[in-house]
């Protein structure tokens, strides 16, 4: 199998186009349920388009995550660090994923329309039904709240392999430096 | 490369960035998310101080607690589509559902205790969009701000000691909102009506209408009833649910009908203050009438599910700048989740 130092640069761009746009839609999300200014609407009206994006770029994503070579750990990270590892990747692909999909089934089984803007509309994907609402919505703060917590691991072990072992993990999404 | 090329005090300080960076992002969500200043007016304070004036009644409506659905229609006859290209508003019928209900958290009111009453809609356009629009039988809001809501419903929430509000408490809230003289004023002289069908109902917030060529007309909206009013009779203070029992009697005999009157602001005429009338002598535009048919008990009836969030909106309707639209969007959403989730567990139909 062929050996590559870095991810794909199509992949790279997602990666960090998704780390803005999720770091960006979990702030969005506290803030718009909390606040009762005017900021409200504003990010109601944001969250919901960027959502949408979110599972649009996570389904090619993960389509090029098949289809391209990726790098392979460094043989000086023990067996379980890997495990870790893999397994958390996957674990944030798959909320990255469900989570706009529980958003758009809330919505749908409140019976709101899903507004994008300017009178655009999804159609819904559930029907009207209450307790399908009472679970996808707390469901939904649950699912970012972890989706938030991994993150924030994920970001720490980034930050671990770039700064103290700088042993090519972080470069091989960075894309700065060849092995 | 490995460790081994940095020095120990150089791990350490790198060592504590590595934490330090997730740690200000924790702090930073916290912080937007308003758990580290629960002082702060959010939509939990808001719903909070609703649930302890009007009590605990799971499964109900934080506020507007006592309803009944209405189902019926909206036959627009096209005058308002010269301000607003809203679908709704070229000649045609769109369906809506209703909620008919009177103010406060308590389901188990009596209809007579309480003198303000609303109408809710949520219209059904046929691509898909909805407008939903929560109306009170009132001519302004007592209030401009959040702020001067929240600290009228802590003020006039019963004194324990006398079952009623303290005048001291009433009076400190008025020296801090002024605006809610006006207000008051208007309850002491106000008398109420005998009945839902006979009573006029106000957006009293200011939205605005957007034509096809993309112009914004400030509007504020009404539902002016067509039929008379008739004061409350002293035989509907023995009945705890005369606005119900005479809505199910009128509707057995015919629907009822209500004309939908757009009021269109002037230059000056403010937008972001509900508790301010405009001039009377403002240009408006009668849009169509509302036709509603028959009357469901809310809790069998498909409006007990619907939040009459008034942001939701058509393309051609858009919020203004009233700051009480967006506290009102966010303090319903959070009382539609916490009443949907008691619903469910109530239903056995929560996991």
């Amino acid at each position: 199998m062929k050996q590559v130092a870095h991810f794909h640069p199509a992949l790279r761009f997602l990666h960090w186009l998704m780390a803005a746009a999720i770091l960006a839609m979990l702030f969005i999300g506290v803030a718009m349920v909390s606040t009762v200014s005017s900021l409200h609407s504003l990010l109601v009206s944001i969250h919901k388009p960027l959502g949408l994006m979110i599972l649009v770029l996570v389904l090619v994503r993960l389509w090029l995550r098949f289809y391209t070579v990726t790098p392979s750990l460094p043989r000086s990270i023990p067996g379980w660090q890997r495990g870790v590892a893999h397994l958390s990747h996957w674990a944030l692909y798959a909320m990255m994923l469900l989570q706009p999909l529980i958003g758009w089934g809330m919505l749908s089984a409140a019976g709101y329309p899903v507004t994008l803007g300017d009178g655009i509309i999804l159609p819904p994907i559930l029907p009207v039904n209450n307790d399908w609402y009472a679970t996808l919505r707390p469901l939904h703060s649950l699912v970012a709240l972890l989706l938030f917590a991994t993150v924030m691991l994920h970001l720490a072990a980034a930050l671990l392999h770039a700064l103290v072992l700088r042993d090519g993990v972080f470069h091989s999404m960075a894309g700065t430096r060849r092995r | 490369m490995t460790t081994s090329s940095l020095s120990t005090g150089q791990k350490i300080a790198r060592l504590a960035l590595v934490g330090a960076i997730p740690l200000a992002l924790v702090l930073l969500l916290l912080w937007a998310g308003g758990w580290l200043t629960p002082q702060r007016l959010s939509a939990n304070n808001l719903v909070a101080v609703l649930q302890q004036s009007g009590g605990e009644h799971p499964g109900y409506r934080r506020n507007h607690a006592k309803g009944v659905c209405v189902i019926g229609n909206f036959i627009s006859n096209g005058n308002a589509s010269a301000i607003s290209r809203a679908a709704l508003f070229a000649p045609g019928t769109t369906p809506v559902i209703g909620r008919f209900a009177i103010a406060g958290g308590n389901p188990n009111a009596p209809d007579y205790a309480v003198p303000v009453r609303s109408m809710a809609l949520a219209f059904r356009l046929a691509d898909g969009e909805q407008w939903r629009t929560g109306m009170n039988a009132l001519p302004f809001f007592p209030v401009a701000t959040v702020d001067g809501f929240y600290d009228q419903q802590v003020a006039s929430m019963p004194d324990p000691a006398t079952g009623k509000p303290n005048p001291e408490k009433m009076k400190a809230f008025v020296t801090k909102h002024p605006e809610a003289k006006a207000f008051m004023a208007w309850v002491k002289q106000y008398v109420p009506s005998s009945s839902w069908a006979n009573d006029r109902f106000n957006s009293l917030n200011a939205f605005r209408f957007i034509d096809k060529a993309g112009n914004a007309h400030l509007v504020r909206w009404s539902m002016v009833p067509q039929t008379g009013y008739q004061p409350i009779s002293a035989q509907d203070k023995n009945d705890k649910n005369f606005l119900q029992d005479d809505l199910k009697q009128r509707l057995a005999q015919g629907p009822l009908k209500w004309d939908l009157v757009i009021t269109v602001a002037q230059p000056g005429d403010v937008s972001n203050d509900a508790s301010k009338a405009w001039p009377v002598d403002r240009q408006t535009i009668n849009a169509g009438t509302l036709v509603l048919d028959r009357t469901v008990p809310q809790q069998q009836g498909p409006c007990n599910d619907i939040n009459y969030d008034p942001l939701i909106l058509p393309n051609g309707i858009a919020a203004s700048d009233d700051p009480l639209l967006n506290a009102r969007s966010a303090a319903y959403a959070k009382s539609y989740n916490l009443r949907t989730h008691e619903q469910a567990k109530q239903s056995g139909g929560s996991l």
